[in-house]
């Protein structure tokens, strides 16, 4: 026990609910305040449990703090802030409400010393960000966001099984490493496995990657800002916690990355590429994780702050087009940059430190994971790598520009987004320009000591070189890449087509089973009465009257019968 | 109408950026001149590996995301024809 502290994701998520409450100055100083005092409040978190209680026969810590569980803190807070800046005056209340509680929720989940607190702010968290989709208040941003609460409900259930059995098998329930109880076996083996499974769903790990490019891109402008952060970076942290060094983190990061790229550079919607993108940069998070070495742990955890970061600068961005013309798709747009030069230059910006550009946050943070794969030689690992920089250049970097500032002139005229829309991003591009720049600032906050230095010349040409042949295969290939009025299929088809498909063939099955039992049934029961009605109906032999003197016969039979059977 | 044009959507200017581009591209191969970049694991220790690297990549997953989108693509109304015809909860 080293102190306390009040829990700083209540701050968020108590502000949230009564959010309502408040007229529009209220909402103004509680969105733009809280995330502040949410921020000191991160920072006077001391190392160690701070705040313990008993439930059951279990210690539960609602808050416990270190270095790694501060810098998410920091980064959920900062976005919180900008988040919140970007919807005020755009986004409805219920958003605003929604988007709290559940950045509150998140930052819960960071602190949490133990799986029960961990579980209950992860469902808060499910709950929050479905009806930040949910008040985008379109049919198909609802649809969207009852198959999300699905799959995320899905997940909570293999978590608290998972949760559950750690606890059964081990007595247990504190949150901390997990790695090497997963080649172990019996019951502690298994509910590591299944809390694993819990947590990469929300990384957005294959299979079950789909729910986020189907769900993000319906929420509103600024929800989708909003959901950008919280969910798969709290799904990095705990796999920082939990995973680190489990080798199959690094196929699934390395499939989530190409999976993010191939998509994106099918899709046509500004948003699903940038939904695709997350997906993709997760990945490398996710492969640095699997590496496991403080090198690439470190390069993971500040690849999340800066992505946080220049993520929700592109959707803000896209956010900001989406609101002013009403369209997303890159074959509706282009030419933008005339009327909005702000817009395309942060959304420019957030392009160049998504793909890593020398002097942007990327090239700080995403070298270091591949300095990780580096250092213990993993020679395919790091081939890959490269190749999926160049990757995120060609579908991100360069793509949602190009399609939405510049290539066709659309006709289109919009004039820049409202102040606090401007406000918001051009704060964000200059936090992507200033950790680019300035790299000692995040460096000094991450989890381990660095010893990394990005800026070598080395580093910087061979980047270069990288980065700008991407730009060029871009623009030679483009013929390749014309916008095509398409979706393209994916895991979620099995359960938004193929499932219902079975679904009603086995129905089918089942209805016409059932008719033919009726009808057979049926057809039984009306013989039976037809031979009842046959023996004993109205006209039938034993409904017939009788005359008496046929009466007195069958008594002096009876009567003789009896006699013989008397003497017999 | 022409004079009107924002200046990237000019001819002429268009051709001076294709010029600066290519420009820049050599640019960046030359300074492995200056800055020496040495490979990591030996395949990858030749002159301009990275420029050649880069663009091969972009080049292989466009193809095959060209390939797969024959597979994967539908019409973007897919999954709407799809909960229109059960009714959907509307």
């Amino acid at each position: 026990m080293s102190g306390f502290a009040f829990p700083p994701g209540l701050i968020l998520l108590f502000g949230g609910l009564l959010l309502p409450f408040f007229g529009a100055t209220g909402r103004r100083v509680i969105v733009l305040g809280l995330p502040l005092v949410t921020l000191w409040a991160v920072w006077s978190v001391p190392d160690g449990p701070a705040l313990t209680a008993r439930l059951l026969e279990y210690d539960i810590v609602l808050v416990e703090g270190d270095r790694l569980s501060r810098l998410f803190g920091t980064i959920f807070a900062i976005m919180a802030a900008a988040g919140g800046l970007f919807a005020l005056g755009n986004a409805r209340t219920i958003e605003l409400c929604a988007a709290m509680v559940y950045a509150g929720a998140s930052i819960g989940v960071i602190f949490a010393g133990d799986l029960i607190t961990l579980f209950v702010f992860w469902e808060l968290m499910a709950v929050g960000s479905t009806l930040v989709l949910w008040s985008a208040g379109t049919i198909t941003a609802y649809r969207a966001s009852m198959r999300y609460l699905a799959i995320h409900l899905l997940g909570g259930v293999v978590l608290m099984a998972g949760i559950a059995a750690w606890a059964a098998s081990t007595g247990e329930i504190e949150f901390g490493r997990m790695t090497e109880a997963l080649s172990g076996g019996g019951l502690k083996a298994a509910g590591a496995w299944m809390i694993l499974a819990g947590f990469v769903l929300n990384a957005g790990a294959p299979p079950l990657s789909a729910w986020l490019p189907d769900a993000y891109p319906e929420a509103s402008p600024s929800g989708m800002v909003t959901l950008s952060a919280f969910t798969t970076k709290t799904a990095v942290y705990v796999l920082i916690v939990g995973f680190a060094g489990t080798e199959l983190l690094i196929w699934v990061g390395l499939y989530m990355i190409f999976y993010g790229i191939v998509y994106a550079l099918l899709e046509n919607d500004m948003r699903r590429i940038l939904a695709y993108s997350i997906v993709n940069q997760v990945g490398f998070m996710v492969t640095g994780i699997g590496i496991g070495t403080a090198m690439a742990l470190n390069g993971s955890a500040a690849h999340a702050f800066t992505h946080i970061i220049y993520k929700a600068l592109l959707l803000m961005s896209a956010g900001a087009v989406l609101h002013m013309t009403g369209r997303r798709k890159c074959s509706d747009l282009g030419g933008l940059i005339q009327t909005m030069p702000l817009t395309a230059t942060c959304g420019i910006i957030g392009a160049l430190s998504i793909s890593s550009f020398p002097l942007t946050s990327g090239f700080i943070s995403k070298s270091m994971i591949a300095q990780g794969a580096l250092d213990q030689h993993l020679a395919f690992v790091w081939f890959a790598l490269a190749a999926a920089s160049a990757g995120v250049f060609l579908h991100a970097g360069i793509k949602f520009p190009w399609f939405v500032f510049f290539q066709k002139d659309s006709g289109l005229r919009p004039p820049e987004p409202p102040m606090g829309m401007r406000v918001a991003m051009v704060i964000f591009a200059a936090l992507c320009i200033i950790l680019g720049v300035a790299p000692g600032m995040l460096y000094e906050i991450l989890p381990a000591p660095v010893d990394y230095v990005p800026y070598t010349g080395e580093h910087v040409v061979a980047q270069l070189q990288l980065l700008l042949f991407s730009g060029l295969a871009f623009f030679a290939l483009l013929p390749l890449m014309k916008r095509t009025l398409t979706i393209s299929l994916d895991w979620d088809w099995f359960y938004r087509r193929l499932g219902p498909i079975l679904a009603s063939a086995v129905g089918n099955v089942i209805l016409s089973a059932d008719r033919t039992f009726r009808a057979a049934f049926l057809a039984l029961l009306r013989r039976g009465l037809d031979e009842v009605k046959t023996y004993s109906g109205p006209d039938s032999v034993a409904a017939r009257s009788w005359t008496t003197a046929a009466m007195v016969l069958c008594a002096v039979i009876a009567l003789g019968l009896y006699l013989i059977l008397l003497y017999a | 109408m022409n004079d009107q044009r924002h200046w990237l959507y000019r001819p002429e200017n268009i051709r001076k950026l294709w010029r600066w581009g290519f420009g820049i591209l050599a640019a960046s191969v030359l300074a492995q001149l200056v800055f020496a970049v040495h490979g990591h694991f030996g395949m990858d220790d030749w002159f301009g590996f990275n420029a050649v690297y880069g663009f091969l990549a972009c080049t292989g997953m466009v193809l095959f995301a060209k390939l797969l989108g024959v597979l994967v693509k539908r019409d973007d109304t897919y999954y709407q024809d799809a909960s229109d015809k059960s009714g959907g909860e509307q």
